[in-house]
């Protein structure tokens, strides 16, 4: 995939119900293909977005474009999206079969040809057999599947879905994500996934559009938000971040000095150092939980190391998380360590040394 | 109507268990009582207990028996539909297009229930005679030279009072099945390419049908048997088969015979309310509720 056509564009999009402004000019370009997310806290606006995508809601400002077409008085009906609702909307007196092949029959096409693609898109979704039930005998992940095959069907330019899989249990919602992500890359769709759920976004999306109160904090790839949030917030958002106080003592085309608290000064390499930085302004700095580490054995060795004292430990299994004092510091950081084979788990109040890097240390704006 | 409505109509019946059986006792002694009579014969006062079949083969034979039958189902369908198809988009405006205050709309349209229901149909009487409001109104623009006579003491006078009483009885369950619909069913219908008016056929209207149901099965079960309306507004033309039983129990001093006709308008009712409940529940479709 090395041409991109971009397949849906908001331009300056603004939402306002009443006084109170829910999207304040929102700017992205999706591309063909792609499998974008909008992720956010609850009440950003993320819902509203895709409903204005979707026709539901006009826009009180700014412009849609979907497929080069702007959708300025389109109504839902005649735009090229299908939604997947977060309750489903399964027509309760309609069976599987007639719930997927509404779309078609509106388009009137030939009974025969109904059948045949509700039967494809019902395989699809691994469905095969269930035509014939009723809404109300299917399961909570049935009908989540049959919602997005009557979706499907419709083979539209965009599917756009609204937390799909956030009233299913753990276990299938982690299944679910695989298969939807499967689905959307061999039929090449673009999905547009609504989610507050920072981990589904991760794992599923080729980019992900983090909102906070109506805006777009930052657009990026999965890894690209991960390891350089371009703020504090979007760093608290996006997995577990310490933060530490730090200060620019220098900067030249060697690079720039920053005295961390409990750390101490640092040089970063100018190549390290984001466009969107400005170093005078930095007041705190990031490092992420696994970017330290404990350093159990005497030989174990790290670029530079400190020493604290273990708080707490949380241990999940395959992780532990540990909380550590660190000289000078008013609370303790968050450290995980991979559990493996012979590692003993560090008792409270032990002293350990900690090992970090420059590669360690994330900056803001 | 399906599964799920049975469990919650089970709960319901635990509930009034108590007052169901207060009701059926003091229902279920004078149907006795009427079915008893149907087959006994009366001679001026003297009731002769001999079981009989010769009631039910006067209601039979007798050819004005059956015109009031057939006059008295006439009309009420005619009322039914009237009301029920005057009741639908009232219950639709109100369900889907009054934002605020719906409980104050609903509040209202049982204002007419402040008076009694004889009231209203002598305030219907005022309003259609000869001289009356809408005559003289009528007479007054000069849109009409004599008054018009068609208005009242006919079938047009009981189904257009009848209609106007039993409104707010259909509207209220049109208006509660509507309420039920999921919104996001909507939009997921015009998601999917609908408009308008196809959505309405589509999703609304079929998940409305429980309520249309028993919207037309309270209006049309009652005014098979009215007699007040059809007495003081229908004129001779306008007369049904209440009017007849209460002839027969009264004046005519035959009880028996009068009880034969309350059964058997009673049974065509039953009949015509279960096929009314079967088609809706076929065309309802598996609506699980
Ligand atoms: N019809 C409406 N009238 C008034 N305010 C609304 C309306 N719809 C949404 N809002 C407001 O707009 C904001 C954004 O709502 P939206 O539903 O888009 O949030 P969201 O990001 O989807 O949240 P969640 O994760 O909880 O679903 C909220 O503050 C909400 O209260
Ligand atoms: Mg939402």
């Amino acid at each position: 995939m090395s041409v991109f056509k971009p397949i849906i564009e908001l331009r300056d999009v603004r939402k306002s119900f009443g006084t109170f402004e829910a999207l304040k000019g929102i700017n992205a370009t999706i591309e063909e293909g792609e499998f974008f997310s909008l992720l956010g806290p609850s009440g950003c606006g993320k819902t509203t977005l895709l409903r204005m995508i979707a026709g539901f809601e006009p826009p009180t400002g700014g412009d849609i474009i979907i497929d080069g077409k702007s959708m300025d008085g389109i109504s839902a009906n005649r735009r090229p999206t299908n939604m997947v609702f977060q309750s489903y909307a399964i027509f309760p007196h309609l069976s599987v079969a007639d719930n997927v092949g509404y779309g078609l029959k509106t388009k009137k096409l030939p009974k025969a040809e109904i059948k045949r693609e509700v039967d494809k898109a019902l395989s699809m979704v691994d469905l095969v057999g269930y035509g014939n039930r009723a809404a109300h005998e299917l399961s909570g992940g049935q009908r989540q599947r049959v919602a997005l095959a009557r979706a499907l069907v419709m083979r539209p330019k965009v599917i756009l879905l609204d937390e799909p899989l956030s009233a299913l249990d753990k276990k299938l919602r982690d299944q679910m994500q695989m298969e939807l992500r499967d689905l959307q890359k061999t039929l090449g769709i673009t999905f547009i996934l609504v989610t507050h759920d920072q981990e589904e976004a991760l794992i599923m999306s080729d980019r992900i559009a983090v909102m906070f109160e109506g805006q777009i904090a930052q657009l990026a790839t999965p890894e690209e938000l991960y390891r350089r949030p371009a703020t504090k917030r979007v760093a608290s958002f996006i997995g577990v971040m310490n933060f530490l106080d730090a200060a620019a003592t220098s900067h030249d085309a060697a690079g720039l000095t920053l005295d961390i608290a409990a750390l101490g000064k640092v040089t970063l390499p100018a190549s390290a150092i984001p466009p969107n930085v400005h170093p005078s302004q930095i007041t705190k700095v990031g490092i992420r939980p696994e970017m330290l580490t404990l350093l159990f054995d005497h030989d174990d060795r790290a670029e530079k190391e400190i020493t604290g004292e273990v708080v707490s430990s949380d241990y999940y299994g395959d992780m532990t998380y540990y909380s550590v004092q660190l000289p000078q510091l008013a609370s303790p950081v968050t450290i995980s360590m991979r559990n493996t084979a012979g590692r003993s788990i560090a008792a409270p109040g032990s002293p350990v040394r900690v090992g970090w890097g420059t590669e360690s240390v994330v900056l803001f704006e | 109507m399906t599964r799920g409505l049975s469990r919650e109509s089970r709960q319901g019946l635990t509930l009034i268990g108590l007052p169901f059986g207060f009701a059926l006792i003091m229902l279920a002694a004078p149907l006795a009582m009427v079915i008893t009579f149907s087959f006994w014969t009366q001679n001026y006062l003297d009731i002769d207990r001999t079981l009989t079949l010769a009631n039910y083969q006067e209601v039979f034979s007798q050819p004005i028996y059956q015109t009031l039958l057939w006059r008295s189902l006439r009309i009420s369908v005619i009322v039914t539909v009237v009301t029920v198809v005057l009741a639908f988009p009232i219950a639709y405006y109100l369900s889907f297009h009054v934002k605020r205050n719906k409980a104050l709309w609903l509040f209202l349209i049982t204002v007419p229930f402040w008076t009694s229901y004889l009231l209203r149909v002598f305030l219907w009487k005022v309003i259609l005679g000869y001289n009356g409001v809408l005559n003289t109104a009528l007479l007054e623009i000069g849109l009409i030279r004599e008054p018009l006579t068609f208005i009242l003491y006919n079938a047009n006078a009981v189904v257009l009072t009848l209609a106007h009483a039993w409104a707010p009885f259909a509207i209220l369950p049109i208006f509660v099945a509507l309420e039920k619909i999921d919104r996001s069913l909507l939009e997921a219908a015009e998601d999917l390419g609908d408009g308008p008016f196809r959505r309405f056929w589509r999703i609304t209207f079929p998940l409305a049908i429980p309520g249309v149901v028993a919207a037309t099965l309270i209006v049309l079960i009652p005014t098979v048997g009215d007699f007040i309306t059809p007495r003081l507004v229908g004129g001779t033309d306008g007369l049904m088969i209440a009017n007849m039983i209460q002839i027969q129990f009264g004046k005519a001093n035959n009880a028996p015979l009068g009880a034969a006709l309350a059964v058997t308008s009673m049974v065509v009712v039953a009949l015509i309310s279960i096929a009314i409940y079967l088609v809706g529940r076929k065309i309802g479709g598996r609506v699980a509720r």
